[in-house]
């Protein structure tokens, strides 16, 4: 007689209905090798009952395991007003030091108190995870291309967004300088004296860090100055430049680390900010900083996110917090660590003093970064060029 | 009696829960965005996808990548084994302690591995100067990169490979001297055959694991194209220069080499059972 299935109803259905992921066993043996087998004939069903039940409960068991995974992911709701600044390498220092000085400019203006976060990391990778639905109210990149980047790419930043601060949305600028071993053992002095029989330089990708792209620029526009615009022989200056590098790191931090503490290399490009902190962290003992005659202005530059607002008051906190850094306040701050700025009538006269005149040249001699960008670092560009394989 | 109309024809009840968890786990994590990788480079064409790979600096990363990976995953085949049968067989002083350090690769976050083993062997480091003494650089260089990838492949094998040794009858070996079979022969012809198709597991695993690798390996190789960059890194730099298109061709080409790897091993496993039957 056939038995009724006490959870459907129906009388359960031959041995030779089974569903299809029963007809084969998957076994993983004692080596973790996947066997595909028959099912054993003589399985263990008394009465030979319930063969439908499994099937049946798949949707259960599916549906478990959603309600536990969603559990799991959801939680911790809205608190205080937060903001977060994405940023690039190694400004780390320079917004530690800001956002604490901002929360308490915020907080005497009367206002709620505000949670700032800071990311860090390589300005490209930065700009894709803005790209990419990171929830950065502001950011605070390492040159304008990223920028332009998430406004090109999301959406989320007004395409005249660089005209929405003053000096190019750049609160402060930097430049690009050598750090050497103490005593510059190889005499470098120049550019040209980068590519001498012996000599490694140290610089990250251009490829994926910002400050590398700057160094890039700093050399091509000594090389022009020193060629007279010969074309040809800037690439193969540039060509020999970078067959001096050793390591290509991803980063501005990642360099500097594999310069002053793996020891590799004789010369350093480098932000000049990095070059101080580092000599500064580091020991004065140990590196020196040399300018080269020509350099660049590189123009760090921040803008409002305005896609990623959610409220009117964040909207307003972030706006005075890219505003206010360009108050005599903040300027001291950042020329504290090592950034040139503008506004130097609250600044430390000895922090302003550190800063060597030198000949820099800006990226509208390149065409502005909508021209460099593609032109020198985009897929097959002038940088693919002279990377030749040795 | 409560919980009899639950009962289930087998004695571990619980087919539907898990069957519910594997399907929804392995399609969430595996099979979906793997679905999606391969349906975003369905759009690019194949003209488009060989022009890309067929690049001398994707190729060399290619090969870079699967060449080391396949010599760290050989080199642990034969240090994994070693290794594996010292934890086995001998009973000696800090021998927990060693067990358990061979886990560590796998606890560590990479980075901090590719660090500390940056560290070590960088011509300054504490080994690393010592092979600077003889002109051999280990940081930054092939020789680094597959250093890393011995490290986190390492595991592997001796975690497949121990719990064999373990079940093996001493009364074999016995057999097999007893028989007249000299150490050696006794080694090639018992022991082997018995444990080759968990060294192949761990080897298939620990070259896997090692093709992969993208944390410790960058901070170790110098990352110079055409020399010493590895396809993961060529990947996140086409992701930086917003090329999703190239990003998704070399993990496509990486993602056919490995599972062509992984079929061959196969392939080489079930020939192996077949002559040695099913040990």
């Amino acid at each position: 007689m056939p038995s009724i299935h006490p959870a459907t109803g129906h009388p359960p259905s031959p041995p030779a209905d089974r569903t299809g992921a029963e007809a084969y066993v998957a076994l993983f043996d004692v080596y973790g090798t996947l066997h595909l087998a028959p099912p054993p004939a003589a399985r263990w069903h008394p009465a030979g009952t319930r063969e439908a039940r499994p099937a049946r409960r798949w949707p259960a068991g599916i549906a478990a395991a959603l309600l536990a995974g969603a559990a799991l992911l959801t939680g911790g709701g809205a608190s205080a007003e937060t903001l977060l600044n994405v940023s690039y390498d190694p400004t780390r220092e320079l917004y530690r030091d800001y956002n604490a000085a901002f929360g308490r400019h915020w907080e005497a203006e009367g206002n709620a108190p505000l949670e700032i976060a800071a990311s860090h990391g390589g300005s490209g990778a930065q700009a894709r995870a803005v790209i990419e639905g990171l929830d950065a109210q502001v950011v605070t990149l390492a040159l304008a291309s990223d920028v332009a980047a998430i406004a090109e790419k999301s959406g989320k930043i007004p395409a005249d967004w660089q005209e929405k601060l003053p000096h190019n949305s750049a609160p402060y600028t930097s430049t690009i300088v050598f750090l050497v071993r103490a005593g510059n053992p190889k005499g470098i002095a120049d550019w040209g004296d980068l590519v001498k029989d012996g000599v490694e330089v140290i610089t990250p990708n251009p490829k994926t860090s910002g400050g590398a792209r700057w160094n890039y620029l700093a050399a091509w526009a000594w090389a022009d100055r020193t060629f007279g615009h010969d074309e040809a022989r800037i690439r193969d200056y540039m060509g020999q430049l970078f067959a001096h590098v050793p390591v290509l790191d991803t980063g501005a931090r990642g360099a500097t680390t594999t310069f002053a503490q793996r020891g590799i290399g004789d010369a350093l490009l480098a932000w000049e900010n990095e070059a101080f902190l580092a000599l500064n962290e580091l020991g004065p003992d140990q590196f020196e900083i040399v300018v080269p005659s020509v350099s660049i202005l590189a123009e760090p530059t921040v803008a409002l996110v305005p896609g990623n607002l959610h409220s009117e008051e964040q909207g307003k906190a972030a706006g005075e917090y890219l505003e206010w850094l360009y108050s005599p306040e903040a300027q001291a701050i950042a020329a504290k660590h090592y950034y040139r700025v503008w506004d130097t009538s609250k600044a430390d006269p000895a922090d302003v003093a550190r800063f060597p005149k030198l000949d820099l040249v800006s990226i509208d001699d390149f065409g502005g970064w909508a021209k460099a960008q593609p032109e020198h670092f985009g897929d097959g560009g002038v940088f693919d060029q002279i990377y030749k394989p040795r | 009696m409560r919980g009899l109309s639950l009962r289930s024809p087998s004695p571990m009840p619980g087919f539907g829960l898990a069957a519910g968890i594997t399907f929804t786990l392995l399609s969430l994590v595996v099979l979906i965005p793997i679905a999606a990788l391969i349906a975003r480079g369905a759009d690019i064409g194949l003209a488009h996808f060989l022009a890309t790979v067929g690049t001398e600096r994707v190729l060399s990363a290619l090969w870079l990548s699967f060449r080391l990976a396949f010599l760290a995953a050989l080199f642990n085949l034969v240090l994994g084994l070693a290794v594996a049968w010292m934890l086995a067989r001998y009973d000696f002083p800090g021998r927990r302690l060693i067990d358990a350090a061979v886990d560590l690769p796998f606890a560590l976050p990479t980075a901090v591995a590719g660090i500390a083993l940056t560290t070590l062997y960088a011509p300054n480091g504490l080994v690393g100067h010592v092979f600077q003494g003889f002109g051999v650089r280990i940081a930054y260089t092939e020789l680094g990169i597959w250093l890393a990838l011995v490290f986190v492949s390492l595991p592997f094998v001796v975690r497949t490979v121990q719990p064999v040794i373990e079940e093996i009858e001493r009364e074999v070996e016995e057999a097999s001297a007893t028989l007249g079979a000299h150490r050696l022969r006794t080694f090639v012809r018992v022991i082997l055959p018995m444990l080759t198709p968990a060294l192949l597991t761990g080897f298939a695993l620990g070259l896997a694991r090692a093709v992969g690798e993208y944390g410790s390996v960058i901070f170790i190789a110098g990352n110079l194209p055409y020399k010493t960059e590895i396809a993961p890194l060529l990947i996140v730099i086409r992701l930086e220069e917003f090329d999703y298109e190239g990003a998704i061709c070399i993990a496509l080409a990486m993602l056919a080499i490995s599972f062509l790897m992984l079929l061959v091993i196969n392939l080489v496993q079930v020939l192996s059972r077949r002559r040695y039957g099913n040990a």
